[in-house]
């Protein structure tokens, strides 16, 4: 079992009156893709933006690479190396392909070997190279946001329910992509609502709900229970084929 | 009693509730208290005002709009009877249907404003009211045959208003009872009761609803309230209120124009007013706009005084030149903006928790 | 929702919206047809020319300012007020060569006078941003409240230290007068005024479209939050465009004192419901749509000033109010996350 490369403390986070994240805690171990789920509302999404200092914790610690991140403004956490893929994906339509690559590229020119392996899985990305990202369909959209996440090399790749809204082929397209890029070792910690893309790609997975932890463990495990799905997550997983 | 009459909104501290009385015994025996006309006419001025500022604190302070629109509708309002009583006989009669006219205009622009504005950032409206009503005095100053242009219209008031008129023969308790006490008398009395229902309108459902538009018009609107029909609404009432102040205002003076109604700079005024008194707080605007116009007819002499004993030192005298006096109340007015956010009445009542 | 397989060998055109600067073209030919004189259509175009890329210099930064940061600054005003008074001082030392009949002298006091303007409308952009506006970002109805009383104080200190009356900003001796081709007068300062503006124009489209700060900027206009997950300390950047913006309207009002030969405390509040205008018009956030607004704002305006001088005043809140009824967010909206 992996060192944790994230972990967070007793984590809370208000926004305005509301009380969203109830003390959170949970370890994302180094080099695996830790699923986390749970139903709508449950306070996944605030938990990366809370990582990401997006929205400040009000209590706890966040710990990466043995660093408190709770609290520090969002570009130096980022500079820390830790990648953030929006629900919304954050593609700057105005820009083109190119040109959001370039931003994310921080240190320097587009590394090719990267841009080849991006090529291979996202070919749109290099058809529309040229062109403003805003006209690329919504499968396209996420295919740049995660490419940008990749474009230089992470420690960490925060990522809000890829696969919402697209159609069943592109889910596998960015599965097979996501596969392929665990092989880097890259730590990836993941939202998904969609169990068969969590089953397929989750090493360790960690449950929420209300904003509170409610399990954590091995994603193998989770997937071999059905009565463990249903207490936690509703209904039972086998329906999301 | 009070109760009924303030609409359940009590001044919550003692010194407020000092001072407004004060202002209001003040305004109610001003021709008896100060003689001369000079100050009967600082005193139907803050009548006005009050009147006019608390109009705006309804847009900005409970319904959180910031209009640079407000002085068009004053004006509308002074021009409506102005031009009423010029074409047709001064009578009540013209006065009464130069009201209803103006009225009627200012309801329709404020609506047409509010239908098209109101649905985008708070931003672009106000960037929208500010080129309409400069749009709007552009018209005044150029459409002379109408509006008298840049000297504006001196018109006749009914024969009761007139200052030569006499009531009594014989002055009483050292006043002459004529045309200028009874058109004092209609402007106090007519500020008074308007402002005593905006209280009321504010202290009502409406006005609640509109203070939670203004804290977070998201939840407002999830909560079931078209928020844009509100803002037109007190919109609307703000402009027909700020309608009949011009009409008060026409009257004492007996002469409308550009200058006393839709300068940018009567604007700035009203804002400078509403802020340092207090937003959201109705007693604010009385507050702001009794200090604002005394200090602006009487510090400016203060000033003088200041500015001549500083003579020598360098850019001291012309700091306190009495034309600068806009420069200490823009000064007072960012401090409070910053440090006083809820102006004096809302300091004051913070002061007695 | 998403693409399909077979779909991915149609490349769709991205296309430059070229409509708005068609109705400019389209406006200055229909102005002809009414006109009939060649040579007062070019008279009047060129100056509408002038007035607009005047306005487009002092507007840029507003606009920029608004589409990053959010924040309206409606004391914008006072930086052009201020690059105007601080040009006549500067000119009034180099009084001398300003007044002298050789291109080099005259250049030789100007250049300061606006070098000056640009540099201390920059300064007080600074001591802006960070004394008036920082405390109060995100809080729109207190910027507005504040921007507006920074404003009232500064017009008062500008009295208090260059006095009431109106002071006179002469253009130099070699730059009086016009070119005269045939029947057409060419007004040499106008002239000056387009090469500036055209050149300001390019450089912004060069920084923004090519160098990364530009990239950041627009990307920032879109979604500033993704720019700072991204690892970019976008906030330093916000006080660049500011300052930069500032420096612009100083540089926009010490020529536009010149254009107009005299400078009063109220140039700033003028231009302001103009600036407005423009960048309502063009759509907030975009330098592109600034430049078609401020462009039809100028021409506009003289246009209509010589075939209906009534209307003339109120024409560019007229034509405000149609392009807004055709395209509600401006020509050029800028799209935001």
């Amino acid at each position: 079992m992996a060192d944790a490369l994230l972990a967070l403390a007793g984590v809370h986070t208000h926004i305005g009156h509301y009380h969203i994240l109830q003390g959170v805690d949970f370890a994302v171990p180094r080099g695996e893709l830790t699923m986390l789920l749970g139903r709508n509302g449950a306070g996944k999404t605030t938990t990366l933006r809370t990582i990401m200092g997006l929205w400040p914790a009000s209590a706890g610690s966040i710990h990466f690479d043995g660093a408190d991140i709770a609290r520090r403004p969002t570009p130096s956490i980022a500079e820390l190396g830790i990648a953030y893929v929006p629900e919304s994906m954050g593609i700057f339509a105005g820009l083109t392909v190119q040109e959001n690559l370039l931003l994310a590229a921080r240190s320097g020119p587009l590394d090719d070997a990267r841009l080849e392996w991006i090529f291979r899985f996202f070919p749109a990305m290099k058809k529309f190279w040229f062109l403003p990202a805003g006209l690329l369909s919504g499968g396209q959209k996420q295919m740049l946001s995660i490419s940008r996440s990749i474009v230089e090399p992470r420690k960490l790749i925060l990522v809000d329910e890829p696969t919402k809204g697209l159609a069943p082929s592109i889910i596998n397209n960015l599965i097979e992509a996501f596969r392929e890029l665990k092989k880097t070792e890259t730590t990836i910690l993941m939202v998904e609502q969609n169990f068969h893309a969590a089953r397929s790609l989750g090493d360790a997975v960690v449950v929420m709900d209300s904003g509170r932890i409610v399990h954590s463990g091995r994603m193998a495990e989770l997937a071999a229970d059905e009565a463990l799905q249903t207490r936690l997550l509703g209904l039972s997983l086998e329906v999301h084929q | 009693m009070i109760e009924t009459v303030l609409s359940g909104d009590r001044p919550r501290s003692r010194i407020l509730a000092v001072i407004l009385a004060a202002i209001l015994v003040c305004l109610a025996a001003a021709p008896f208290l100060f003689p001369g006309t000079r100050a009967l006419d600082v005193a139907a001025k803050v009548c006005v005002f009050v009147l006019l500022v608390a109009s705006y604190d309804l847009l900005l302070g409970y319904t959180g709009i910031v209009s640079f629109a407000h002085t068009m509708f004053f004006g509308i309002g002074g021009y409506g009877i102005a031009i009423a009583t010029t074409r047709m006989d001064p009578t009540w009669t013209a006065i009464v249907v130069g009201t209803l006219c103006a009225l009627g205009v200012s309801l329709l622009l404020s609506f047409l404003i509010g239908l098209f504005s109101l649905r985008v950032k708070a931003i672009f409206f106000a960037m929208i009211t500010l080129a309409v009503a400069s749009f709007f005095a552009i018209l005044a100053s150029q459409l002379s045959n109408i509006t008298g242009g840049e000297d504006g219209i001196t018109f006749k008031v009914p024969e009761l208003l007139r200052p030569a008129t006499r009531l009594l023969e014989e002055p009483f308790a050292g006043v002459v009872i004529g045309g200028r006490f009874v058109t004092y008398y209609l402007v106090f009395v007519a500020s008074l009761a308007l402002f005593l229902a905006l209280l009321r309108t504010v202290n009502s459902p409406f006005g609640r609803v509109l203070l939670a538009i203004r804290e977070n018009d998201f939840r407002a609107e999830a909560l079931g309230y078209r928020t844009v029909i509100y803002r037109t609404i007190a919109n609307c009432l703000g402009a027909a209120i700020a309608t009949l102040a011009g009409v008060l205002y026409a009257l004492w003076l007996r002469y409308t124009g550009p200058n006393t109604t839709l300068d940018f700079a009567i604007m700035i005024d009203i804002l400078l007013m509403v802020v340092i008194g207090g937003m959201g707080t109705m007693y604010g605007a009385a507050l702001g706009a009794t200090i604002f116009v005394v200090a602006q007819n009487y510090l400016q002499d203060l000033m003088k005084l200041a500015s001549e004993a500083a003579k020598g030192i360098p850019l001291v005298p012309d700091l306190l030149h009495p034309d600068r006096w806009l420069l200490w109340f823009g000064v007072l007015f960012v401090l409070s903006v910053y440090y006083f956010p809820r102006g004096i009445v809302g300091q004051l009542r913070a002061w007695r928790a | 929702m998403s693409a399909q397989p077979a779909q991915a060998d149609a490349l769709p055109q991205a296309r430059t919206d070229f409509i708005p600067v068609l109705i400019v073209v389209g406006i200055a030919l229909g102005a002809f047809a009414l006109i009939g004189s060649a040579s007062t259509w070019v008279t009047l175009t060129v100056a509408g020319l002038a007035m607009g890329l005047l306005i487009f210099i002092m507007a840029s930064g507003l606009t920029l300012v608004f589409g990053l940061m959010d924040v309206m600054n409606f004391a914008h005003g006072l930086f052009i007020a201020i690059g105007a008074y601080v040009a006549v001082s500067v000119l009034r030392i180099f009084g001398a060569a300003a007044g002298a009949d050789s291109f080099a002298a005259n250049l030789a006091a100007i250049a300061p006078a606006l070098l000056a303007a640009t540099v201390v409308a920059g300064l007080l952009g600074l001591f802006f941003e960070r004394v008036i506006i920082r405390p109060v970002y995100g809080q729109h109805l207190k910027q507005i409240l504040i921007t507006t009383g920074g404003m009232i104080v500064a017009e008062q200190l500008i009295h208090v230290i260059w006095g009431p009356d109106q002071l006179p900003l002469l253009r130099p001796p070699t730059l009086r007068g016009a070119f005269l081709i045939g029947d057409i007068a060419l007004e040499k300062f106008r002239l000056a005024a387009v090469v500036i503006g055209l050149a300001i124009f390019a450089a912004l489209a060069l920084i923004l479209n090519r160098t990364k700060i530009g990239l950041l900027i627009r990307a920032g206009v879109e979604n500033k939050e993704m720019v700072e997950a991204m690892g970019y300390r976008i906030r330093r950047l916000f006080v660049a465009v500011f300052v930069a913006g500032a420096a612009l309207a100083g540089l926009g009002g010490a020529l536009w004192g010149m254009y107009q030969e005299s400078v009063t405390v109220l140039i700033g509040a003028h231009m302001m419901v103009l600036i407005f205008i423009v960048i309502i018009i063009g759509g907030l956030g975009s330098v592109g749509g600034c430049f078609v607004g401020a462009l039809l704002v100028g021409l506009v305006a003289n246009y209509v000033g010589y075939l209906s001088p009534k209307i003339a005043l109120g024409s560019n809140i007229l034509l405000m109010v149609i392009v807004l009824l055709w395209r509600p967010q401006g020509l050029y909206p800028m799209s935001k996350q």
